[in-house]
């Protein structure tokens, strides 16, 4: 990350679009390890229901602080949940990338997500609006908060062996 | 189709109950669905909502009866109406709305206007029907409605016996204990899973009573407990626990019997578990009785009851089943909390719940995959029979049927006893 991100809203955007990019194809490749690695500590990763935003005291489909997330890759890892083992193999694109705001280290921003599964023989199609808080570090850009709100999320779903 | 068809005579060959075996037509026979929507969705008590998820006088929730689509509502009185969502002039439908709170139902198409009762209050340029048009005729279509423990069930059937009575006082008296993890308060549904697996209602209906599929299916999810949790679920291993046949097609598994009743452990020590948890309710002003009995109640009782046809309480959580076609069941978790209650238990419970249950939760998921696996393997070996026989051999008398082992079909056996015997009915 250079100053010049700071000041430059195209480099900045092509900063964080390269961070987006590689988060997406380190959840395609299931390379979990790598993706606990894009966290801060304190960060909370969620899936909400519906269009509330208390997430601490509504229902969401995953409201994980760090301890949950690494159960949930652990989970993931281990081979014992029949459910992700296999788990089914996906696609996704991520893009239509809008900057909130750049304030200091913290940069808020918003994306799409597409994401095609497949397993048994049968695909699904899933989308969802994605809102991010990322940390600038030495270390890179770091994930604050990641929410992401799938399209039909106070639908009926099906049961999930990946990450969105 | 009526039971002169030579396809639906023989139940004994569906469902064979001296042997526990059930046929694979069962999961897989569209007409047999057809059937099933007829003589037990349509003539049974169906659960269609809770207390909780309309509150107030003119609020309501869409829910299902089998394949049809209702309103639950309250009219201005309170008093509780289940109607089908189908405009009696050209069937439109009269809400799209989940839920939420109104005066009335309005039909878009031509602006027929329902009461919260569901009667007909005002047609637009009723001229054109003539004098002798009955408005009192057409209403939307009513179901009778009935609740125990703020849990509200329809039915279409007008001479079904009184819910409590379909219920029976096995299953009532659980429901009083279940609702003791209201903790003092009011029990809420704070909101719900929902997801859609490719099986028969059938496979759903089996599981909620089956206590042996519990330390294969959730393994993974066992894994992220810590010592003490895990014990709590070593149920299987401990021989305390049974399975009973509750009369009409209900089961409870008893998986750890000292939690049967929160308030036989209001004088334990609270777990170390949930020790952080009392202190924050303490700071809250709480006296140590109430914050013993909140936290017990956070922990939730130790059973899971199952009722035919569609809904179960599920240690914290209740869940239901809606059938959607032979192969494909919608299924709804509904997390419950303290109406009213401190809200970091609520904030626990909701955690707790997503730990485990919906689209994302550590145990959910598997059970979704076993079950479509089931429907998956039934498409071969249509000859082969179901199993359901476990535990039939150390089967017991309990109070209302046979009770057994807490890892016995005695649950599954209960469900399809009642399930042939409502086949037998004409439609
Ligand atoms: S269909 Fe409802 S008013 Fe015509
Ligand atoms: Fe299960």
């Amino acid at each position: 990350m250079t100053e010049m991100s700071k000041l430059d809203p195209k480099a900045l955007l092509a900063d964080v679009t390269e961070f987006l990019w590689q988060e997406a194809d380190i959840l395609d490749r299931k390379d979990y390890d790598a993706w606990i690695d894009l966290w801060l500590k304190e960060g909370i990763y969620i899936l909400p229901i519906g269009d509330g935003e208390d997430y601490e005291n509504q229902l969401n489909l995953c409201y994980d602080d760090d301890k949950m997330r690494r159960m949930r890759v652990d989970r993931f890892k281990r081979g014992f949940s029949i459910s992700s083992a296999p788990a089914a193999d996906t696609v996704r694109t991520v893009s239509r990338i809008v900057i909130e705001s750049a304030e200091g280290d913290v940069i808020k921003l918003r994306a799409a997500e597409h994401l095609v599964e497949d397993k048994f023989g049968r695909q699904r199609m899933w989308a969802a609006d994605l809102f991010y808080t990322l940390r600038k570090t030495d270390d890179g850009f770091k994930l604050e908060r990641k929410i992401a709100k799938l399209l039909n999320s106070d639908g009926m779903l099906n049961s999930f062996s990946y990450l969105f | 189709m009526s039971l002169d068809t030579p396809k639906f005579s023989d139940f004994d060959a569906l469902y064979d109950a001296e042997n526990a075996k059930v046929a694979t037509e069962m999961y897989e026979d569209p007409d047999l669905f057809k059937e099933e929507m007829d003589r037990i969705f349509k003539k049974t008590w169906v659960w269609v909502a809770h207390e909780s998820e309309f509150p107030d006088k003119g609020s309501f929730k869409l829910s299902q009866v089998g394949l049809d689509p209702v309103i639950v509502v309250r009219d201005r009185k309170g008093k509780i109406h289940c109607m089908v969502n189908r405009c009696r002039h050209r069937a439109a439908t009269v809400c799209e709305v989940k839920q939420g709170k109104t005066s009335s139902f309005q039909c878009p198409y031509h602006g027929w206007g329902y009461g919260l009762d569901g009667s007909l209050r005002a047609v637009p340029y009723p001229e054109q029907y003539g004098d002798d048009f009955d408005k009192s005729q057409h209403g939307l279509l009513k179901l009778r409605t009935e609740s125990h423990e703020g849990m509200v069930f329809a039915t279409f059937n007008e001479d079904a016996e009184p819910l409590v009575d379909f219920l029976g006082p096995e299953v009532c008296r659980y429901m009083t204990l279940f609702m003791k993890q209201g903790g003092g308060f009011p029990v809420k549904v704070l909101g719900e899973h929902q997801f859609q697996v490719p099986m028969n209602w059938k496979v759903q209906l089996e599981n909620t009573t089956d206590a042996y599929h519990f330390p294969i299916v959730h393994k993974s999810f066992m894994q992220t407990l810590d010592e003490k949790t895990e014990d709590l679920f070593a149920f299987m291993d401990k021989n305390e626990g049974w399975v009973e046949d509750l009369g009409n097609g209900h089961s409870i598994m008893m998986m750890m019997p000292s939690r049967a009743d929160l308030d036989d452990r209001l004088d334990d020590p609270i777990e170390p578990r949930f020790e952080w948890l009392a202190e924050e309710i303490r700071k809250e002003g709480y006296s140590e009785e109430q914050v013993k009995k909140i936290v017990l109640a956070v922990g939730g009782p130790g059973f899971n009851m199952n009722l035919f046809p569609n809904v179960s309480f599920s240690l914290s959580f209740f869940r239901v089943l809606t059938p959607i076609a032979v192969d494909k069941t919608d299924i709804r978790h509904m997390a419950l909390g303290m109406d009213g209650g401190p809200k970091i238990a609520n904030q626990t419970r909701l955690r707790l719940h997503e730990h485990f249950q919906g689209p994302m939760g550590f145990g959910s998921p598997d059970d979704a995959e076993v079950w479509e696996r089931v429907q998956r393997g039934t498409q071969g070996g249509e000859e082969l029979p179901i199993l359901v026989n476990r535990g039939i051999v150390d089967e017991e008398p309990g109070v209302m049927g046979p009770r057994g082992h807490v890892s016995s079909e005695t649950g599954m056996r209960a469900a399809y006893k009642m399930w042939k015997r409502m086949m037998e009915q004409e439609a």
